[in-house]
């Protein structure tokens, strides 16, 4: 039973993943201009140099041939050279990947946290002042832009107040304003969902009998209530983390940190495109892969999801 | 309309979407008349008079050329609105028509139109947006270009959900009871039905179109260097942060006070 349901649900990853690869493939096949002549004109290479360099890139051969030979390196976790420094993508990616992945755990966990403590008090004081406020800071950390409050966080904790290193990274200190930063900005998103759902769990009918048959409060939240709530929190906490990598992108720029962030930046300006479309395609497998473990999450988290999706 | 609901009207009146109504207002004034208020233009250096901090006369401050904050601030609203609006109209104009047709028509169509569309929205929304800078170049209309195209897919999504509620309604089946052709239902009674639900999400978008806008210009992808586009200002007065703090501070503050009246307006909408 549980086997059909997770091989259903790979399959539809896979399926996407595909889509987000051919459609890689077409927007680079889109773009106007010739890769060898971009790559050799500026070392004046001759017309022949040129064509035998077409070659050996593989752009003489048809579109379909260019598009099967692509999708066959894929499968060989083979993402092309990368034009600027004719080094291989993916290796290019892999020594980037953990300082960036450092950097997005840390920040969900802080999201996570950060939303659980702004949501859960809201949803259980509706329509006081805490709820005001709660609700309030979350809109606020949805629409403060990263690369502003990261300034802000460097000018009072690294300036002002000498406590934590601005740039780099090394450290469990130099993660610390970073993570804070980015975790703050996508708490928002997490927030919300909590306060809806808590707030619906609070008015279902096993709470109300939970309180009835004399349970403890704290016992009724955390056993009833919490374990209810959290299934889509935790799948928006998921999808958060698909995203951290394009936080990341921001958060790196602004603490001059190493990682995918400034690796995409350094492609886009010098239209290192095979780059590009290694670090998109890396993220749409992040995206991918968080999504299908939070909806196995929240069906062992809810087994009538499970049963739902037969 | 009674004395009774127009009471009730009047108790629901919240200070919170008046003022972040308020604020753009200001910001769309600015923008307008920022070629009257100042029209030296956001380019005017001055280097004797560079980094200095806010006093009478020069209430924000100039940043590391002399330049006055508050005059490239008003002139860089124009871009910043006028970016904006470009972006929101192409995501509404490539995303609806797209989500209507899933929704509308159901079936195949639905099938191939969704799954293209998660495809997109398996990219993280900036990422894709940054490819397509890659692709189209920099410059300020590939930044409103590019952000309004990663804003198209989840248009779709919303428009398709909407969609698909209002189609089965009993007054489209008495439509096409009627022999109304398919695009007739779609234009003239789904659309209309649809409306109000797509606004919202239609207003809550242009908060990220602006914050996705900030982050290319931050990053160095978009306007050319020099102009007072916000994110770029932010960047330009990083670099001085210590000496001249209000150069990077008050543009982020305009943004985010941007951002930040979108997305309650946005809230309040729904």
């Amino acid at each position: 039973m549980a086997a059909r349901y997770l091989f259903r649900r790979a399959v539809g990853a896979v399926v996407v993943l595909w889509l987000a690869a051919t459609l890689a493939f077409l927007a680079l096949k889109l773009t106007p201009g010739d890769p060898a002549q971009a790559l050799l004109a500026a070392s004046g290479a001759t017309p022949d140099e040129i064509a035998a360099r077409r070659a050996q890139l593989g752009l003489d051969a048809s579109l379909p041939i260019q598009y099967g030979r692509y999708l066959a390196d894929l499968v060989r976790i083979d993402l092309g050279e990368s034009w600027l420094h004719g080094r291989p993508v993916g290796q290019m990616i892999a020594e980037q990947l953990p300082s960036t992945l450092a950097l997005a755990m840390a920040a969900t966990a802080v999201a996570a946290i950060l939303g659980l403590l702004l949501g859960l008090p809201a949803a259980l004081r509706q329509g006081t002042w805490v709820d005001t406020l709660t609700t309030s800071v979350s809109v606020v950390g949805l629409s403060t832009p990263t690369y502003w409050s990261g300034l802000l966080a460097i000018l009072v904790f690294s300036l002002y107040l000498p406590w934590l290193p601005s740039a780099g990274q090394g450290s469990l200190g130099h993660l610390v304003l970073p993570a804070g930063v980015l975790g703050f900005a996508m708490s928002g998103a997490i927030a919300r969902v909590v306060r809806a759902q808590v707030a619906e769990v609070l008015r279902a009918n096993y709470v109300v009998a939970a309180h009835a048959k004399g349970l403890s409060p704290l016992r009724v939240l955390f056993v009833h209530v919490l374990r209810n709530a959290m299934g889509p929190a935790l799948a928006v906490t998921a999808l958060q983390f698909g995203f951290m990598l394009s936080g990341a992108v921001v958060t790196e720029s602004v603490f001059a940190r190493r990682g995918l962030g400034k690796l995409v930046v350094q492609a886009i300006i010098w239209r290192d495109l095979p780059v590009v479309r290694g670090v998109m395609l890396v993220a749409a497998l992040a995206f991918v892969l968080t999504s299908l473990a939070a909806d196995l999450a929240r069906g062992w988290l809810d087994p009538r999801l499970r049963e739902e999706l037969q | 309309m009674s004395a009774r609901s127009l009471g009730g009207r009047a108790r629901r009146f919240r200070p919170i979407p008046i003022a972040a109504a308020a604020w753009l207002v200001v910001v769309g004034v600015l923008a307008v008349v920022a070629p009257r208020l100042a029209p030296q233009g956001p380019t005017t250096a001055d280097p004797a008079s560079a980094l200095l901090p806010p006093r009478a006369g020069s209430p924000l401050g100039t940043d590391f050329l002399g330049r006055e904050i508050w005059v490239r601030l008003a002139w860089g609203a124009r871009l910043t609105l006028a970016a904006g609006a470009v972006a929101l109209a192409l995501a509404v104009a490539v995303g609806l028509p797209v989500g209507l047709a899933a929704g509308g028509r159901g079936g195949w169509v639905d099938s191939v139109l969704m799954r293209l569309v998660d495809g997109l929205l398996a990219f993280p929304g900036l990422l894709l947006a940054m490819a397509v800078m890659a692709i189209l170049g920099g410059g300020m209309d590939s930044v409103a270009i590019a952000v309004g195209l990663t804003a198209a897919p989840a248009y779709s999504r919303v428009a398709r959900t909407v969609a698909r509620e209002v189609r089965i309604q009993p007054y489209i089946d008495a439509a096409r009871a009627l022999g109304c052709s398919p695009w007739r239902i779609a234009a003239r009674h789904i659309l209309p039905n649809a409306g109000p639900a797509l606004v919202s999400f239609a207003g809550a978008q242009l908060g990220s179109i602006l914050l996705m806008m900030g982050a290319l210009n931050f990053l160095g992808l978009g306007a050319a260097p020099g102009s007072p586009e916000w994110g770029m200002m932010l960047a330009d007065g990083r670099g001085y942060l210590r000496q001249a703090p209000w150069a990077s501070v008050f543009p982020g503050l305009a943004l985010a006070l941007t951002v930040l009246a979108a997305n309650l307006l946005g809230d309040a909408w729904e």
